[in-house]
């Protein structure tokens, strides 16, 4: 049934992505790719992968942004983007098939792939972009926060975690309970000043990014110390530079 | 947005059968003398009933697993294209006996006239669906509009009406019908310019700042995308080429409706018989092919709110 849970969701399992600490290195996207090509929602096929076009689909991609503040240098913010399993799933609610859904247990947005019947409409639903239409089995694919792994008690217990969070090196994604207020990841919310993404469209995604730090004071308004000259005047290499430029 | 042959096939030939079918209905409900005659009804119903179906079966192209299409149907509780898709079979019933009834029956019967509501209410009703589908999508501003499931309605009307102008060639009020279907299409494309005004002056409900939460740090722009090649998200979403031409293409949309508007007051004009059939023929194909473009336009037009992503302004 493509209707929302009527009441909260009992967890709300997310993401806290930390903007502050993304390095970029995509090692998140690798790691989504390999696990869930061979996963729950396999294949997640690419079209061309060693040709000239190579084009597939994805589950998680790292943008990468500048800012320029009205004062002060630019900065580089690297991005990751998955789905984020909102409240007010729009993708959930535009489906005519009912393979998207959303559980009641965890609120982690799913698709039953043997329903799905390829319309896109669901894609065209998400602001965010979070789906992508498999090129190959013709279904559509998104981010499972890896329940294959997250609930699995055939792996190891430090293992139980969605394959972008136990492969980031720079521990920039955090995973965990966010309708818990007591929680690691909601306590890291409410400490860093977590954020919705375009909280304008009234989604209510659950995965919250926490904004860069604010630079240190003075770090960027401090003018780097001006080289040498390079037409010294007088000593020694001055009359080195006359000899070689002759 | 991608323009899908197959949606533009879909949501204009559905569009115009529905709006044949309605006021072939209405028709009958009113009991206008032209009801009467079998070969008005019985061809306008097959045609309405023909541009439909074409049109339903088009739209199955869109899908990458239409044999899975059946499930479709359960989701009507929460899914426009699921309302959509059983108004459009349930609205085959009615329409299909009041095809049968009418040469059985007659057309001044209660099972008729109780067939001709059911398909009249069906189709208004198929059309506000079809057109809820776009108009329920917030991440894409230029669909997310109270205008459009108007502009569906009066787009389907006018060129149903364009159509039964040129069926009524030889019935009695043709010249009627071929006055009142320039005027649904004149207002159809007046309401089409007042929400192109509208789309084209409104405030982008998302920017690039709010997409990434960074505006409050500063202006935000795109310095590296997630991938070097194509992918679904760009293809689908990030349809470009159309745009380019986007103010030859809908001044040439309303010339051919304007010449499609001109035909049929020469066809009123004319009154009857093959003078008027030759123009409003002619002007029934032009007003489907105005609504053509514009529906072309509707897709290539909408920007959606992933292109931020991107670096580009939805």
């Amino acid at each position: 049934m493509t209707s929302l849970p009527t009441s909260p969701t009992e967890k709300r399992l997310g993401l806290v992505i930390d903007l502050d600490t993304c390095v970029g290195c995509q090692a998140c996207v690798v790691n989504c790719k390999e696990w869930n090509t061979g996963g729950y929602p396999a294949p997640l096929s690419d079209i061309d992968p060693y040709g000239a076009n190579p084009t597939g689909a994805w589950l998680n991609r790292v943008h990468a942004f500048e800012v320029e503040p009205d004062v002060g240098s630019p900065q580089v913010v690297h991005f990751p983007k998955s789905c984020l399993h909102c409240q007010d799933a729009a993708c959930v609610t535009v489906c005519p098939t009912g393979a998207s859904y959303k559980r009641e247990s965890d609120g982690i947005v799913l698709v039953d792939e043997d329903r799905c019947m390829g319309c896109g409409l669901c894609a065209w639903a998400c602001p965010y972009g979070a789906r992508e239409m498999d090129p190959g089995v013709g279904v559509m694919k998104k981010c499972t926060l890896c329940v294959d792994r997250i609930y699995n008690e055939t792996i190891a217990e430090e293992e139980r975690l969605p394959a972008c969070v136990r492969t980031c090196p720079a521990k920039a994604r955090h995973f965990g309970d966010l309708a818990d207020p007591s929680s690691d990841v909601s306590r890291l919310v409410a400490e860093r000043g977590g954020m919705d993404l375009m909280p304008e469209m009234g989604y209510r995604p659950t995965n919250q990014y926490l904004p860069p730090r604010a630079r240190r004071e003075g770090c960027s308004s401090q003018p780097a110390k001006a080289l040498e000259t390079a037409n010294p005047e007088g000593g020694f290499l001055a009359w080195l530079d006359r000899i070689l430029s002759d | 947005m991608h323009p899908a042959p197959s949606v533009i096939a879909f949501t204009s030939l559905s569009g115009a059968g529905y709006g044949l079918l309605f006021l072939l209905s209405l028709g009958s409900l009113l009991r206008f003398s032209w009801a009467d005659d079998r070969v008005v009804m019985g061809v306008g119903l097959a045609i309405a009933l023909g541009f439909i179906a074409f049109g339903l079966l088009a739209s199955t192209r869109h899908l990458r697993r239409p044999e899975r299409a059946r499930y479709a149907f359960s989701q009507w509780r929460s899914s426009w294209l699921s309302r959509e898709g059983v108004l459009a079979v349930a609205t085959f019933l009615p329409a299909g006996l009041l095809f049968l009834s009418l040469p059985l029956l007659g057309s001044s019967g209660w099972f008729t006239l109780l067939c001709a509501l059911l398909a009249g209410v069906g189709s208004v009703a198929t059309v506000f669906a079809t057109a809820m589908i776009y108009a329920s999508l917030k991440p894409i501003r230029q669909w997310h509009h109270p205008k459009v499931p108007l502009v569906y309605m009066l787009m389907g009307l006018a060129s149903g009406a364009a159509m039964l102008a040129a069926l009524l060639s030889f019935a009695v009020g043709g010249s009627w019908a071929s006055f009142i279907a320039a005027l649904i299409l004149l207002a159809a494309w007046v309401l089409k310019r007042l929400y192109w005004n509208d789309i084209d002056t409104m405030k982008p409900f998302s920017t690039m700042e709010s997409a990434t939460g960074l505006g409050r740090i500063g202006k935000v722009k795109l310095l590296e995308p997630p991938h070097t090649g194509e992918n679904y998200l760009l293809s689908e979403m990030g349809y470009r080429v159309a745009r380019k031409h986007a103010a030859k293409l809908r001044l040439l949309a309303q010339a051919i409706a304007l010449f499609a508007v001109v035909l049929l007051v020469i066809a009123g004009l004319i009154g009857s018989g093959w003078g008027q059939l030759i123009f409003a023929f002619p002007a029934a194909v032009m007003a489907l092919a105005s609504i053509a473009v514009e529906r072309w336009l509707f897709f290539a037009e909408a920007k959606h709110s992933v292109t931020l992503y991107y670096g580009k302004a939805a």
